[in-house]
């Protein structure tokens, strides 16, 4: 029954590896990009919140596979932009991993938001009151703080994120859900099979990223 | 104490060219609510004035308008002969010469004792780090709480916390500290700790305001208390006549009520 596996017609761990690399790059970019948003939501400066609010809610609002497929119709094809990529491969790749942090940013700045919340007014006076500036403040008080606060919420946005790398399959990235489509249609009197096998790969990646996390939580929380 | 008293009138004209902190014709507003109605008040250097009231008096308000944490709607407010700015960098910089002790200590929760003492220094007043720690290793000792310089802040008591706080703000070396109700969170037996500091503080010639309901302290280290009523200043007097011969109505109405209980 398992026979696809054994066969050597399928690269199923290379196809994985692809999942989690497109995980791992997006996962960095979107911390790093729903930082920025969420710097820019509660900056002082009108123009930057205004950005951030409408940013987050058109593009939290927006399909993913819309995005992905925009990014890949509308950035590659029409405006051939190649995010410096060689060959139809690495440019899916990168234009995948543009669209995943695109749209991933916004559930990190919403819920990164909601830790800034849960920060006490105190401690943001208290670091102007030394004569930090707004980057400082941010920075070196608050957001480290509200990190610690959220991350039980990031963690689901990881775990969504990571299942949401097969919308990369639309625009032929070879990830493991274009794996298992292909073997879908040659394999269709293992089809259960089939399905046990990338589920489990599924959960493979995320349960440790789960138990990891929730673990790390605990030992980073603020005491106050 | 009474050494470091001031004879305010007969000094008068010396001081007003040595006044650190002035605020003149200062307005704020919360809503509809008059918080501080035409406040002018002058500290000079090396002065402890302390500041007294009612709940909702504007105390409290008056204090965080002199670093900003309030805005105001109008006046001014100057400190060493600059006008406050109003946003950004020279407001910043300004801060950072001006003190403040809270109510609710607001010691940064992710760091440690020592950490909070250096972090001003080093990202302010860009100190290398040794000499950071060596200085707030020092100005720990001095408050008494040395031996807990690497506990975080909800590892220490009340009292703990509140002369941490103090030390975190002399680290800037500040030309004048705020006290924002600086023992009010605090339970009774750790008031005096703190208390204490403050007083040596004030001994140690520290230009300082304080926003208080400890009537002792108003007493013993204060130069001057300022009375507050309804977003207007009442009366200032010297602590001595202030207590024992108040001349204004309802400063002698408050008085009573706090002095028989």
């Amino acid at each position: 029954m398992f026979d696809f596996l054994t066969s050597g017609q399928y690269d199923v761990l290379g196809a994985f590896w692809v999942t989690v690399q497109l995980t791992l790059y997006s996962a960095v970019g979107s911390l790093v990009w729903g930082t920025m948003l969420a710097g820019m939501r509660v900056s002082p400066v009108p123009i930057m919140r205004s950005f951030g609010t409408a940013y987050v809610n058109v593009v939290r609002n927006t399909p993913l596979t819309l995005l992905i497929i925009g990014c890949s119709l509308g950035l590659n094809q029409t405006l051939k932009i190649t995010l410096g990529g060689e060959d139809f491969k690495e440019i899916g790749f990168r234009l995948a991993v543009l669209g995943l942090i695109a749209y991933t940013g916004t559930f990190v700045c919403e819920a990164l938001r909601s830790g800034i919340n849960t920060v006490p007014v105190g401690q943001a006076e208290a670091a102007r009151a030394l004569g930090l500036n707004f980057f400082q403040v941010l920075t070196l008080i608050v957001l480290p703080q509200a990190f610690r606060a959220v991350i039980a919420p990031l963690t689901n946005v990881l775990i969504a994120l990571t299942k949401n790398t097969t919308v990369a399959a639309t625009i032929g990235v070879a990830e493991a859900a274009l794996l298992m489509k292909e073997m879908l249609e040659n394999e269709a009197d293992a089809l259960f099979a089939v399905f046990a096998v990338f589920a489990l790969g599924f959960v493979l990646l995320t349960l440790p990223t789960g138990l990891l996390l929730g673990w790390v939580a605990k030992r980073v929380a603020v005491k106050r | 104490m009474s050494g470091v008293s001031v004879t305010k009138d007969a000094e008068g004209a010396a001081e007003a060219a040595d006044d650190l902190v002035v605020l003149s014709n200062v307005n704020k507003h919360f809503g509809a609510l008059h918080v501080l109605q035409d406040v002018n008040l002058s500290i000079a250097r090396g002065e402890v004035v302390v500041v007294i009231g009612p709940s909702g008096s504007g105390k409290s308000t008056l204090c965080r308008t002199i670093n900003r944490l309030e805005t105001i709607d109008s006046g001014t407010i100057t400190i060493d002969g600059k006008e406050l700015p109003s946003e950004g960098r020279e407001l910043a910089r300004l801060r950072a010469d001006v003190g403040m002790v809270f109510q609710s200590f607001n010691l940064f929760a992710h760091k440690t004792v020592l950490q909070n003492v250096m972090l001003g220094q080093m990202k302010v007043r860009k100190t290398d780090q040794a000499t950071a720690a060596k200085k707030a290793q020092a100005l720990l000792d001095r408050v008494g709480v040395g031996t807990q310089a690497d506990k975080y802040p909800a590892q220490l008591s009340g009292g703990q916390q509140q002369r941490v706080a103090i030390a975190r703000a002399l680290a800037m070396d500040p030309k004048v500290i705020l006290f924002d109700e600086p023992t009010s969170a605090l339970d009774p037996e750790m008031i005096n700790e703190v208390l204490e500091v403050m007083q040596q503080l004030a001994a140690e010639g520290m230009t300082m305001v304080v926003v208080t309901h400890e009537m002792g302290f108003a007493r013993s280290a204060a130069n001057r208390v300022v009375f507050m009523a309804d977003g207007k200043i009442v009366e200032e007097a010297q602590p001595e006549q202030f207590f024992s011969n108040p001349r204004s109505d309802r400063a002698k109405d408050f008085l009573s009520k706090i002095l028989h209980h």
